[in-house]
C-alpha cells in the first residue's frame, strides 16, 4: 500500500486541466496559416502528396491534408503550421484554410441539426468502427479516455455496442469489406444519432484516396455530424471537436 | 554476389541486386534448396512473393542467414503457358505457409497439399473475385458437444477489425481461427500508382501507424539503397533512436493495456501515463506524437540537435524513475503473476515451426533480432544485444517488455553520451532516381518484429513491384495456437500480449 501511495505522489497530477487551452510545443503542427506572399503556385500545388492545396487564391483543404508539412518546409514565406490543435468542425467547408484570411476553425452551432442539438450534453456515448486505416486515429481515440486527457470527465466514452451509443464514429477510409460493418453498426444505432468522421483518411481517404480496394459509397447518403481532421488528429483536437459538438 | 560452387545468391540487409543476378531454379531445385535452407536452425524466410513478369511470373524467396548477417535470394520462373499447380512446401517447412497463401490468393496458383489454403486478406485485386469477405472458409469440427463462437469484424473497444471465430467444447478453446483483411486499402498497389517520392513516404507511414518509424523507415531506406544515396552515420543514429523511442513507448502502452486485462488499475494508468511521456517526446522533435513526418529517404526535415538530446536526457531519465519504480511493484504483484504465468504458452519448437519472429520469437528462446543478426541505420556502430526469455508464455511477453524497455533506455543513453549533433543532418531529396532492372531488399526491426520490404523497379528505374511484409504476417499463428486448450476468457490477455497488427497485415 506504501508503494503505492508512492508512486502516485512521484507520478503527480498528470491530468489536462483545461483542454480548451493548451500550449503545445512546435514543432506540432496544427491550424495551417497561409501569408499573402507570392510564390509559384503551380508548385506548391504539385508539391502536395493529396492534392489538398489549391490556388488562386491558395487554399489548404484540411480534410484531405495528411500534415506531412512539406509545403511549409518548402514555402516557409507563404505557409506556416501553428500550433493550434482545433481543427474540427461540421461545416465541411470551414476545414478549407484559404490565404490571408486565417480564422479559427469552428463549429457552426446553427447548423447541428435541432435533434441531436443539446441533448447528448451531459453525457455522449460513442460506438468507433474501424475501417481501414492505420490504427493511429484508433491510438489516439484510446489516448483521449487516459489518464492525461480523461474525457470521461464530460461523459464522454466510447461503448461496446452500437445499441448502447448515441452516434458512431468511423476512422479509416472505408474499405469495400468493411463498408457493409459501417452501415450494419450506423443502423444498430438508436435514433437521434450522430455520426462522426475521423481522421483525414475517413474523410476524404487521405493518402489512400483513389484506391480501388475503398468503397465510400455510405458517405453520399448520410449526413455528416463532425468532422475531426488530422493524421492522426491530436487527442486534443478530437476532445475539443466533441466538446464543441455536444455544447460545453 | 553469387556463390560460384552452390550458384547461391548472398546479399546484406539493404542492398540491391541486379535482377538477372538472383538465380532462377527449376520449381524442383528452388523447392529442395528452400527446403534444405529452412531446415536449419540459423534460417528463416523474411519474405517470399511471386510478382507478374514478362509473360508469367516470377516467385522470389528472401531467406535471412541470422548467422552470417546474410539474404540469400532464390527465384523460380513460371510461365503463363505452364500449369498453374505447384507442390506446396507447407508440408515441410509450416512457416512459408502464409506465404503459399498469399500467392494464391493474388494469382491462383495452386499449391499441391498445401493443408490450410484459404484467402489472406481478400486484396481489391485478388485472382478470384467472385469469393467475398464473407464466404471466408473456417474449419469446422462437427459435433453435438462443441459450439462455435464468432466475434467481429467490429470488436468491443477502439479496436481494428477481424473475425475471430472459436471452436470450444464447454469453456475450453479447441480451436481458434482469425480471419483478417477487413482493413485492407490497397497499401502495396498504391506505391506503385502514386508517382511522387512523398506520396510513396506518406503511404509508408501509413502501413502501421503504431510502427509509422519502423516501417518509414525500412522504405526510406530500400529508396536509398535503389538510388545509391549514402546518408551520414549522424542520420542513422538519428533514425534508431526514434526507432527505439517507438519501441519504448508501445511497449509500455501494451504493460499498461495487460494491467487493465487483470484490473490492475495503478498499472493501467500510470503505464498508460508514461507512454505520453514518450510520444510527446517525439512530438516535439518531428511535430507528430507517432513520428509521422520523421523518416524521409535521404535526409531530414526536423534534425534531432543537441538541444533534444538535452531534453530527451531529462525526459529519459524522469520516464526510468517511474517506470522501474511502478514495474518493480506490477512485475511482483501475485494477482498480475498468477493470471500470466503458464498462460496461453507456445514453446521454441512451435515457434521455430510457423517461422515467429520479433518479439514472439524473443519470448520463447528463439534469437530473432534484426536489429543485431542483420544491423542497419544506428546499430551497425553501436550495437544492441537481443533480451531472449525462455519460456513463452503470457507472462514472458509481458516481461520481455519491461526487459526491452530498460534496454533501449541503456542504449539511447550510451549514444547520447558518445555522439554530439552540432551539425544538423541535411534535409531530404525531393526525388530519387532508382537503379533499373534492380531488386532491393531492406530489413528493419520495428517493435513487433522484423519488417521487410522488397522493390523490384524495371528497364526505365520505375517501381514495378513493391512487397510489404510486417511481422504480423508470421505471428498471428502464434496467437491462433496459444488460445488451444485455454478458457476462452483468456484471449483478451493473450491477443494483448501480442498486440499483433490488422492493418499491417491486411495492407
Amino acid at each position: 500500500m506504501l508503494d503505492e501511495i508512492k508512486i502516485i505522489i512521484h507520478n503527480g497530477k498528470q491530468f489536462i486541466t483545461d483542454p480548451k487551452n493548451v500550449q503545445l510545443p512546435k514543432p506540432f503542427r496544427g491550424r495551417p496559416e497561409i501569408s499573402t506572399v507570392k510564390v509559384d503556385e503551380n508548385k506548391l500545388v504539385e508539391l502536395c502528396p493529396v492534392s489538398a492545396i489549391s490556388a488562386n487564391p491558395v487554399r489548404i483543404d484540411l480534410g484531405k491534408c495528411t500534415f506531412c508539412g512539406e509545403c511549409a518546409f518548402r514555402f516557409p514565406e507563404k505557409i506556416t503550421f501553428t500550433t493550434d490543435y482545433k481543427l474540427s468542425t461540421n461545416i465541411p467547408e470551414r476545414l478549407i484554410v484559404k490565404e490571408g484570411e486565417n480564422l479559427p476553425i469552428e463549429i457552426d452551432r446553427e447548423a447541428i441539426r435541432p435533434e441531436i442539438k443539446d441533448i447528448f450534453k451531459n453525457s455522449f456515448k460513442l460506438r468507433q468502427v474501424s475501417a481501414g486505416g492505420d490504427n493511429s486515429a484508433e491510438f489516439e481515440l484510446n489516448a483521449c479516455g487516459n489518464a492525461n486527457f480523461d474525457m470521461g470527465r464530460y461523459g464522454i466514452e466510447f461503448v461496446a455496442s452500437p445499441r448502447h451509443a448515441d452516434g458512431i464514429l468511423v476512422t479509416g477510409p472505408i474499405t469495400e469489406s468493411m463498408a457493409e460493418a459501417v452501415e450494419i453498426a450506423w443502423k444498430a444505432v438508436p435514433e437521434p444519432k450522430v455520426f462522426i468522421l475521423c481522421g483525414t483518411d475517413a474523410i476524404s481517404g487521405g493518402i489512400f484516396a483513389g484506391s480501388k480496394a475503398l468503397n465510400r459509397e455510405f458517405l453520399n447518403r448520410i449526413k455528416v455530424d463532425l468532422y475531426i481532421p488530422g493524421n492522426p488528429p491530436h487527442p486534443l483536437n478530437i476532445e475539443n471537436g466533441l466538446l464543441d459538438l455536444i455544447g460545453r | 554476389m553469387t556463390d560460384k560452387n552452390q550458384n547461391i545468391c548472398r546479399v546484406k540487409n539493404n542492398s540491391v541486386t541486379g535482377l538477372n543476378i538472383i538465380p532462377v531454379y527449376s520449381y524442383a531445385d528452388f523447392s529442395s534448396l528452400v527446403v534444405e535452407l529452412l531446415s536449419k536452425d540459423q534460417n528463416h524466410c523474411v519474405n517470399y512473393f511471386a510478382f507478374p513478369d514478362k509473360n508469367g511470373l516470377k516467385f522470389i524467396a528472401a531467406i535471412a542467414d541470422d548467422t552470417a548477417g546474410d539474404i540469400i535470394l532464390l527465384s523460380h520462373f513460371l510461365a503463363s503457358s505452364e500449369s498453374k499447380q505447384l507442390n506446396s512446401l507447407t508440408p515441410k517447412i509450416i512457416a512459408l505457409h502464409i506465404f503459399e497463401r498469399e500467392i494464391f490468393e493474388n494469382y491462383g496458383i495452386d499449391f499441391k497439399d498445401h493443408p490450410w489454403l484459404k484467402p489472406v486478406r481478400f486484396p481489391h485485386d485478388r485472382f478470384d473475385r467472385n469469393l467475398k469477405v464473407n464466404d471466408y472458409p473456417f474449419y469446422k469440427i462437427n459435433s453435438h458437444e462443441l459450439h462455435e463462437v464468432g466475434v467481429g469484424p467490429v470488436h468491443a473497444g477502439i479496436i481494428e477489425p477481424g473475425h475471430f471465430r472459436f471452436i470450444c467444447n464447454g469453456e475450453n478453446v479447441l480451436h481458434l481461427e482469425i480471419q483478417l483483411g477487413w482493413q485492407h486499402r490497397g497499401v502495396e498497389a498504391l506505391m506503385l500508382e502514386k508517382k511522387q517520392l512523398l506520396q510513396r513516404v506518406i503511404i509508408s507511414e501509413s502501413i502501421a501507424g503504431d510502427t509509422a518509424v519502423g516501417h518509414s523507415l525500412a522504405f526510406a531506406q530500400l529508396m536509398e539503397t535503389l538510388g545509391d544515396i549514402k546518408i551520414s552515420e549522424q542520420l542513422m543514429v538519428e533514425r534508431a533512436i526514434a526507432l527505439e523511442l517507438e519501441r519504448i513507448a508501445i511497449h509500455v502502452g501494451d504493460i499498461a493495456a495487460l494491467c487493465t486485462d487483470v484490473a490492475y488499475g495503478l498499472g493501467a494508468n500510470i503505464f498508460a501515463i508514461l507512454r505520453t511521456g514518450i510520444i510527446n517526446y517525439t512530438q516535439s522533435w518531428c511535430g507528430n506524437r507517432l513520428g509521422k513526418g520523421m523518416i524521409r529517404p535521404g535526409g531530414i526535415n526536423l534534425p534531432f540537435t543537441n538541444d533534444h538530446k538535452e531534453r530527451l536526457l531529462e525526459v529519459l531519465s524522469k520516464f526510468e524513475f517511474q517506470f522501474v519504480e511502478l514495474a518493480h511493484r506490477t512485475y511482483k504483484l501475485s494477482s498480475v503473476e498468477n493470471r500470466f504465468d503458464d498462460i496461453g504458452t507456445v514453446d521454441e519448437k512451435l515457434i521455430r515451426t510457423i517461422g515467429g519472429v520479433g518479439m514472439t520469437a524473443r519470448m520463447a528462446n528463439v534469437n530473432r533480432d534484426i536489429r543485431s543478426s542483420h544491423p542497419f541505420a544506428g546499430y551497425i556502430e553501436f550495437p544492441i544485444a537481443p533480451v531472449i526469455l525462455p519460456k513463452g508464455d503470457v507472462f514472458s511477453r509481458f516481461l520481455l517488455r519491461r526487459k526491452e524497455i530498460k534496454r533501449s533506455i541503456a542504449w539511447i543513453r550510451n549514444i547520447l553520451e558518445n555522439c554530439n549533433f552540432d551539425i544538423p543532418s541535411g534535409k531530404p531529396p525531393s526525388e530519387i532516381q532508382l537503379k533499373p532492372d534492380s531488386f532491393a531488399i531492406s530489413l528493419t526491426e520495428g517493435w513487433r518484429g522484423e519488417i521487410c520490404h522488397c522493390a523490384i523497379t524495371d528497364e526505365t528505374g520505375s517501381l514495378m513491384f513493391y512487397k510489404i511484409k510486417d511481422p504480423s504476417m508470421h505471428n498471428w499463428k502464434a496467437l491462433e495456437l496459444s488460445l488451444r486448450n485455454l478458457e476462452i476468457s483468456d484471449f483478451p490477455i493473450n491477443n494483448k500480449s501480442y498486440n499483433l497488427s490488422y492493418c499491417g497485415y491486411d495492407l
